[in-house]
């Protein structure tokens, strides 16, 4: 069975603002973009009958907006759980399991409102094998297969900066990001040493924010009188590796984003001259060079060098992380549902200054955890024939 | 004074490991069907299924494969420290500190020759540490 073709989105919409809202707890900026997007799909809460989330359970996503679903999906590994959901919810409405899919996230990562904390238990596998060395979330862990990268490829310090300068250009280009103004390789190797390779700018942003997505079958989508184009998902994969970054096969490359990537193309037919535009969740400025090479847009050890060269940033032949990304749009803790709102965007031809042109095709690419999981959509707006 | 960074709890199938630890004996688990060496402990084969698998001594040797250089400490850390993935010569990594060398990336090479070197932080727990072979 092939899910290509068998879902769209249309409904799809970010909360109010982003970045910094104290005044908003987590479930009410699920709740936010939930009726955002609803509004735009122009479908009312009470035909919603399939809930997706992370981060808060489905079960109090579903009573806070009074909906009863016959159809939950709490799947929680992380930044890309959102572009998993998109895949079980096209699975679910193709089985016909639910009709409208509600897909939704928030949180309050940078203001704590109404989050629960999640202390590691130390009989827990990383509890015992990375906490007692002083781990101290993402950016001591993340970052732990770029010094063997470096080694291994070549990349250098100043290659692994010039992420953070050409995502900083397409952020100028987005009223929304919070980071819009240009920076350097030098403002980023001279930003406050993090953890090593990591300084300041190579880290993502910790904000406050949620989005969500309505989703139908995709021959309901075809028929509906919408103000936007539907956004029908070609092809999709997941995947998952290692519950700790110390268990990772090989610390130049994820098996989960290569497993996730492969099916996702496979899937939706195409090559990879075909893809307009590329969001690949960029918690750490690694992460995209990580992305271009396991996804095959590149050949090993050449994603730095096709970053610094100017390809991804604007007027590059491969537009990626459109919207500024984790590091100069926004970063809730549980990026992959911006990175998936970026490339709707695109594909409706609503993304402003910072349009690609002609874009038929884009491909979202999600990490969950430290490379823990993956998953990868192909979206296209032209319709099935 | 009290050791007050976070201390593993041992369960059932790592006890062993610990316990090692304990007695400054680096062990790692071996399937005795097809061979692979492995950690973190698990009571059967990851990669064959097999439960056949035993608990066996390794030399305390390897290499550095990868490293970070956390200059934000972990609270009760003090920073700047090396976080570590060491690979043993019997094949497993696992996560540890670089000790007894400058934490400074210039001086820092991956596949430096490393030894364990046990330090026993509480009555209970000992914390396998690595440092470069002299």
């Amino acid at each position: 069975m092939s899910l290509r073709y068998a879902a769209a989105v249309v409904g799809a919409q970010e909360t109010d603002t982003v970045g910094v809202i104290p005044d908003k707890s987590a479930i009410q900026l699920h709740a936010e973009a939930a009726r955002n997007a609803l509004r735009d799909a122009g479908i009312h809460k009470n035909e919603v009958d399939g809930i997706f989330c992370a981060g808060q359970s489905p079960v109090a996503v579903a009573h806070y907006l009074g909906i009863v679903p016959r159809y939950l999906d709490g799947t929680s590994v992380g930044g890309c759980s959102f572009l998993i959901h998109v895949r079980h919810a096209a699975a679910a409405l193709k089985a016909g399991l639910c009709n409208v899919a509600l897909i939704t996230h928030g949180e309050s990562g940078r203001s704590r409102v109404g989050m629960d904390p999640r202390p590691p238990s130390p009989a827990s596998i990383p509890g015992q094998f990375e906490a007692p060395y002083g781990v101290a979330g993402p950016p001591t862990m993340f970052g732990m297969g770029v010094a063997r990268y470096m080694a291994r490829y070549g990349l250098t310090e100043e290659q692994l900066a010039y992420v953070a300068v050409a995502q900083r250009k397409w952020a100028m280009l987005n009223p929304r990001a919070m980071m819009r103004d240009p920076i350097t390789v030098d403002d980023v190797l001279n930003s406050r040493l993090i953890c090593w390779p990591f300084h300041l700018l190579h880290c993502c942003l910790v904000t406050d924010g949620g989005g969500a997505l309505v989703m139908v079958s995709a021959e309901r989508a075809k028929s509906m009188d919408l103000p936007h184009k539907p956004v029908y998902l070609l092809g999709s994969g997941e995947a998952c590796e290692t519950p700790m970054v110390s268990g990772m096969a090989d610390f130049t490359s994820s098996a989960a984003f290569r497993v996730a990537g492969e099916q996702a193309f496979r899937e939706a037919g195409i090559s990879h001259s075909d893809v307009d535009h590329l969001m690949i969740y960029d918690a750490f400025a690694h992460l995209p060079i990580y992305g271009l090479e396991d996804l095959g847009f590149v050949k090993r050890g050449e994603a730095g060098a096709f970053i610094a060269e100017g390809n991804t940033e604007p007027g590059g032949k491969l537009p990626l992380n459109t919207n500024g990304g984790g590091l100069s749009y926004t970063h809730t803790g549980m990026y992959g549902m911006f990175a998936i709102q970026e490339s709707m965007r695109q594909l409706r031809g609503e993304a402003g200054d910072r349009q690609v042109k002609d874009c038929t095709i884009s491909v979202t690419h999600g990490v969950g955890g430290m490379f823990a999981a993956a998953a990868t959509l192909v979206w296209t707006n032209e319709p099935p024939k | 004074m009290s050791y007050n960074k976070p201390l593993p709890k041992a369960t059932p199938e790592t006890r062993p490991f610990w316990e090692g630890c304990k007695v400054h004996e680096l062990r790692v688990m071996h399937c005795t069907d097809c061979g692979h060496t492995y950690l973190y402990p698990r009571p059967f084969c990851p990669r064959c299924f097999s439960d056949r698998t035993e608990w066996r001594r390794a030399s305390g040797r390897g290499k550095l494969h990868t490293f970070v250089i956390n200059h934000r400490p972990a609270p009760n850390f003090e920073a700047p420290y090396i976080i570590a993935i060491i690979e043993l010569d019997e094949g497993p990594r696992l996560m540890s500190n670089l000790v007894g060398v400058e934490p400074d990336p210039a001086k820092l090479r991956v596949d430096t020759p490393v030894e364990v070197v046990f330090e026993d932080v509480t009555d209970e727990i000992t914390l396998p540490k690595f440092r470069p072979v002299a």
